[in-house]
């Protein structure tokens, strides 16, 4: 008791520390107004894409609904008609539904589509006051007709990176709106570690 | 010039004591105020987060969202509480831990004691003793009121820590009143003009200082409250307004507190390097002002004390220090007299 009580210099190394860290540049990023910027790859809301021409990809296939390990999607698949003609194929996807709150956003799907169709965008924030309205419809998840194809499946600019882990440590602690790199403050941190951790 | 001080001799003296206690009143709930946001503010900065800033610019409008948000909170009386207890506690913590701004000098008296202090008792420093040690049955008797485990364990400690602090506090404060050979604390000050009794002090202020942090139930001594022990301690169960009232109580002990070690040590409103030309006044808020932020600075840093070691460190190592530094005062002033 007496040896702690009179360490004075372990008492005046922590306020050193405290009033060091007074000054850093603090790492918070003040989300609603500030968004940071995700990885390219990373696993957000899906997404149904279109051709160029405007038609739907999916062929109601449902290779998606079972590849899912969550059980989170629901296809039933209907045959095109030359009057109804919803993909170039023979066979469209009549109902696509996928429950939000069940998937897993592990991508399998994005994987097992034949034709591309479904894949993961970026988009993170789908919070909602009902269940029921994280079960997202085709409403909801094709593109819009005016708004292109939609996001182009798993894209890497530099064909696969040899390193994924960096990539998206260097992609995803830049705040678009400051510019602020957090990862300079972990090296910052990593260089002067002191104190226990050290 | 005459007939300015004939107009100022025609006010009653009620007149005067009155609006001093009104200014006084509004600047320290106002300090009180923002010395929360303060804490919250370097605090926040200290642990690498930014701190309160959604109310106003910079989180300046938060002290008055708490406001709203505590007036607004259900006032809960367990069935288990003695009412009328329960109900006065917050009262005595409020009204003796603002009483003692009434003798709290802020800056020299000028002219016909328009400014300074609401009163100048020569009994100054008795005076604030007496009424902060009043203020400790606000939290036992809040504690022991409650009805409720926690509460009660928290206001045993307080009064057990209280009776052990108080005692080297006063001894430590003694060592000043020797050398001052006043109890009034504008004496006390202008016996500071030519050195600080920091100097000739140091080993009363530093037991002051801990003592102080004891006193106000701040961490690391924060036993009473101890969020992770005691679910904050005496006030467990109250809320709404009441709760506000302790909150209040607290910091205004802190601000009070602050305030008696920059008179008692810090040479009060004397200038540092003969900057005379910044006011008194300035020189007592930045002296306090200062203390505040290391009473904070201190909470970020220093873990909280263990029950048993509190108690031995107070009666093994203060109250021996706080007597041998009484002792040698005495001495030194009885053998060695100066020109005092």
């Amino acid at each position: 008791m007496r040896k702690n009580l009179f360490n004075v210099g372990a008492l005046f190394h922590g306020f050193r520390t405290t009033f060091s860290y007074f000054f850093y540049k603090k790492p918070t990023i003040e989300y609603p107004s500030v968004k940071k910027q995700h990885a390219p790859r990373f696993h957000g809301l899906h997404e149904l894409r279109r051709y160029g021409d405007g038609k739907e990809r999916c062929i109601g296939c449902e290779l998606c609904a079972i590849a899912c390990p969550a059980n989170a999607i629901t296809v039933i698949g209907a045959e095109n008609t030359p009057e109804d003609r919803h993909s170039p194929g023979e066979r469209y996807a009549a109902k696509y539904e996928i429950d939000e709150l069940r998937c897993i956003f592990c991508g399998l799907c994005e994987e097992a589509c034949p034709t591309d169709a479904i894949v993961l965008t970026p988009r993170f924030e789908m919070a909602d006051y009902r269940r029921g309205a994280f079960v997202y419809a085709k409403d909801r998840l094709l593109v819009a007709p005016d708004e292109g194809v939609g996001q182009a499946p798993d894209e890497r600019p530099n064909g696969i990176p040899s390193d994924l882990g960096m990539v998206s440590e260097k992609k995803s602690t830049v705040d678009v709106a400051t510019g602020y790199d957090a990862t300079a403050r972990g090296k910052y941190l990593k260089e002067h570690r002191r104190g226990l951790a050290g | 010039m005459q007939a300015a001080a004939d107009l100022i001799n025609a006010v009653p003296f009620w007149l005067i004591v009155l609006v001093k206690s009104g200014i006084v009143l509004l600047v320290v709930i106002t300090t009180f105020a923002y010395s929360m946001l303060f804490e919250r503010k370097i605090m926040a900065w200290m642990q690498l987060r930014p701190g309160p800033n959604r109310v106003g610019p910079w989180g300046l409008m938060q002290p008055a969202a708490d406001a709203v948000k505590m007036m607004f909170k259900e006032d809960l009386t367990p069935n288990t509480a003695d009412p009328l207890i329960y109900k006065l506690a917050p009262f005595i913590s409020l009204i003796t831990a603002m009483g003692v701004f009434a003798v709290i000098p802020f800056a020299e008296p000028t002219g016909t004691g328009f400014f300074g202090a609401i009163g100048d008792v020569n009994a100054g420093i008795l005076f604030v003793f007496a009424l902060t040690s009043i203020g400790i049955y606000g939290i036992s008797l809040a504690g022991w009121s409650s009805g409720s485990k926690f509460p009660l364990l928290g206001s045993v400690r307080a009064t057990a820590q209280m009776i052990s602090y108080e005692l080297s506090m006063t001894l430590s404060v003694i060592g000043v009143l020797i050398l001052a050979g006043t109890t009034s604390l504008m004496g006390i000050v202008h016996a500071q003009d030519r050195v600080w009794f920091v100097i000739p002090q140091i080993l009363g202020f530093i037991i002051y200082v801990i003592t102080a942090v004891a006193e106000t139930n701040r961490a690391p001594f924060d036993l009473v409250e101890a969020e992770t022990e005691l679910v904050g301690g005496f006030h467990t169960e109250y809320s709404g307004l009441r709760f506000g009232l302790f909150f209040i109580a607290e910091y205004l002990n802190m601000i009070t507190v602050s305030c008696l070690a920059t008179l008692l040590f810090l040479g009060g409103w004397n200038a540092l390097f003969g900057l005379t030309f910044i006011p008194g006044l300035i020189w007592f808020l930045a002296k306090a002002g200062a203390f505040l932020f290391f009473y904070i600075w201190l909470r970020t840093t220093l873990p909280r004390f263990r029950y048993d070691r509190l108690m031995d460190f107070g009666w093994k190592v203060l109250f021996p220090a706080a007597t041998l530094n009484l002792v040698l005062t005495a001495v030194v002033v009885a053998f060695w007299p100066t020109n005092g």
